[in-house]
């Protein structure tokens, strides 16, 4: 008889060896994949806590000088990332307006119509969308918005780049929220005669909020870590700036302008660990809203 | 009834934008790179000289596609054992436990990080270590960046395998139990055979991640227009030499960078369609 698994007819004694030593490794794999968490977390707090105070949301950036004066006397830098957080405040909300509707809506109309051989194409571009590094998008929004909109640097044209990126994410979140939606209810409203626009409006709207506030919630979170198409599109600014059609800045944006600054080491240490702890505090919301309001 | 016919049009009306968003990407790309590609033809592809001097430009995109399947390719080496042994211990040694639902949770929050917060930690923190090692003068290169991206691209290949770990049928592992196999026999005569396409698929679109990764690379590669002569040697990649050129460039730059934009695109997209493939497949 052909022996199919030689190690089984082994001795037990190394069998039992080599089985515990393969669980120690796993454990010791796992062990280190989380430790840069740590480390990252911990260098981020220990280094960017200094420079986090009621200034630090209120002014803008400082120029190189200032810094440069700051840091040869020892004190803390002056200014903060006010600029920034209005910039990334004012993009991500425009991003929101463009893709929010759109991705509801389109989601539903894949869910709805989710067997049909058109349906099915649009659920394939969103997956191909989904997969496209934000730097095309970047150079995208760059072709239509920075060319031809706005002729410049601006604000509207990074927030097009950011909207392409929430849209295939709400999509697809919308049509997943939406399949878990029980037949039984879908039918007990057309049983009584309900209008399709109001199933829509009072039923699968309501019954799956809280699926899609998560989607809506998460998608808001990857784009406000995003640096690579806001440096083709929005560019930044120093001043604070509510035009659209004009350069702005955001908080990753000024990450970016800090780390390429010598003289501003020590912000940018703030500045990473407000991204991050705003980025990570918007995900967990988003799992809780999930966790918390089950209808379905 | 007319509200049902407006609502239907609506709906049909915004799935109608994706297509025309998506006709509209890959037909600006295409457009964007045509100079280019008039220009060098398929030379650009396979050059890999870049020499943005007037009247003697030359570009070619060979060096910034090697930088790209080099750094994520490594990167993948790296991420495998960490990101295998992690969905292991969530989905088949400590399944269903406390410490498994941490352990997700914190892989789940290394996706959260902002790529740019990366690529800062990595120049501040992990760059003095790996030249502390001795075996970089600098520590920028390829390895720095693979490195980085390795921990970035993790909870994408965990979580997915993890999931597909978990789906393996409970009797076919009791049958091995049965037989006298041990843990470790079942994982590598049951549970891996039965869900490796899909653990293969995690990683392909763990590795579709990393190709177009920006922000952490840029800062970590050492942006040399070459291709990487080794391991600790600085290169550049697609979206690294988009990130740091596009902003000044005009004319038949900006159409090269363009046109390895639109490589970049092909590439990701074709790498994400082979994964989802090996996963439809599964399923």
């Amino acid at each position: 008889m052909r022996v199919m698994y030689p190690e089984m007819t082994d001795n037990i004694n190394r069998r039992n060896r080599t089985n515990s030593r393969f669980r120690y490794l796993v454990i010791a794999g796992s062990v280190i994949t989380v430790i840069p968490i740590f480390l990252i977390v911990g260098n981020l707090a220990v280094k960017g806590f200094r420079q986090i105070n009621l200034a630090f949301f209120t002014q803008p950036a400082p120029d190189t000088f200032q810094a440069m004066m700051a840091a040869s006397s020892g004190e803390i830098i002056p200014g903060g990332i006010a600029n920034g957080l209005t910039g990334s405040l004012l993009m991500v909300l425009l991003a929101s307006l463009f893709a929010i509707p759109l991705g509801l809506m389109t989601g539903i109309y894949i869910y709805e119509n989710g067997t049909t051989r058109y349906a099915r194409f649009i659920r394939s571009l969103t997956e191909i969308l989904q997969g496209v590094p934000s730097i095309i998008l970047g150079i995208i929004a760059y072709l239509w918005v920075v060319k031809n909109i706005t002729k410049g640097y601006s604000a509207l044209a990074g927030s097009v780049s950011l909207a392409i990126m929430m849209l295939p994410l709400i999509i697809r979140s919308t049509e997943e929220t939406m399949r878990m939606i029980p037949l039984s209810i879908r039918e007990a409203a057309f049983a009584l005669g309900t209008p399709y626009y109001k199933m829509i409006y009072k039923i699968l709207i309501p019954v799956s909020f809280s699926g899609l506030a998560t989607g809506v919630l998460l998608a808001i979170s990857r784009i406000l870590g995003e640096t690579a198409p806001l440096m083709l599109t929005a560019l930044g600014s120093p001043a604070i700036s509510l035009d659209v059609t004009r350069p702005v800045s955001a908080v990753p944006l000024l990450i970016w302008d800090f780390y390429n600054d010598p003289n501003m080491v020590n912000l940018v240490w703030s500045a990473s660990l407000f991204l991050m702890v705003f980025v990570l505090s918007m995900n967990l919301l988003a799992r809780s809203v999930a966790s918390k309001h089950k209808y379905i | 009834m007319s509200g049902d016919r407006v609502t239907k049009a609506l709906l049909f009306i915004s799935s109608l934008t994706i297509l025309l968003l998506s006709a509209g990407i890959v037909v600006s790309l295409f457009g964007g790179a045509v100079p280019a590609f008039r220009e060098f033809g398929l030379r650009f592809i396979t050059s890999s000289s870049w020499n943005p001097t007037a009247g003697s430009e030359q570009y070619g995109a060979m060096s910034f596609i090697a930088g790209t399947v080099i750094t994520s390719i490594l990167a993948l080496i790296i991420c495998i054992p960490m990101a295998f042994s992690t969905s292991l211990f969530i989905a088949e040694y400590y399944r269903g436990t406390r410490t498994a639902g941490i352990l997700r949770s914190l892989v789940d929050l290394l996706a959260g990080i902002p790529s740019i917060v990366y690529g800062f930690w990595g120049f501040y923190a992990l760059r003095p270590l790996l030249v502390a090692t001795g075996l970089t003068d600098q520590g920028f290169g390829v390895f720095t960046a693979s490195l980085v991206l390795a921990i970035m691209i993790v909870p994408y290949a965990t979580s997915l395998s993890a999931e597909i770990i978990s789906m393996v049928p409970a009797e076919l592992k009791e049958a091995a139990y049965s037989l006298g196999a041990t843990r470790r026999e079942v994982i590598f005569s049951v549970v891996i055979p039965s869900a490796r396409s899909g653990i293969i698929a995690s990683f392909i679109l763990a590795l579709g991640r990393a190709l177009g990764e920006t922000m952490a690379v840029t800062m970590l590669i050492g942006n040399a227009n070459v291709i990487p002569k080794g391991l600790f040697a600085p290169g550049n990649t697609m979206a690294s030499v988009i990130a740091n050129q596009f902003g000044e460039a005009s004319g038949l730059k900006m159409s090269a960078l363009i046109a390895i934009g639109l490589l970049l695109f092909l590439i990701t997209a074709l790498v994400n369609y082979l994964g989802k493939l090996i996963i439809k497949r599964f399923a």
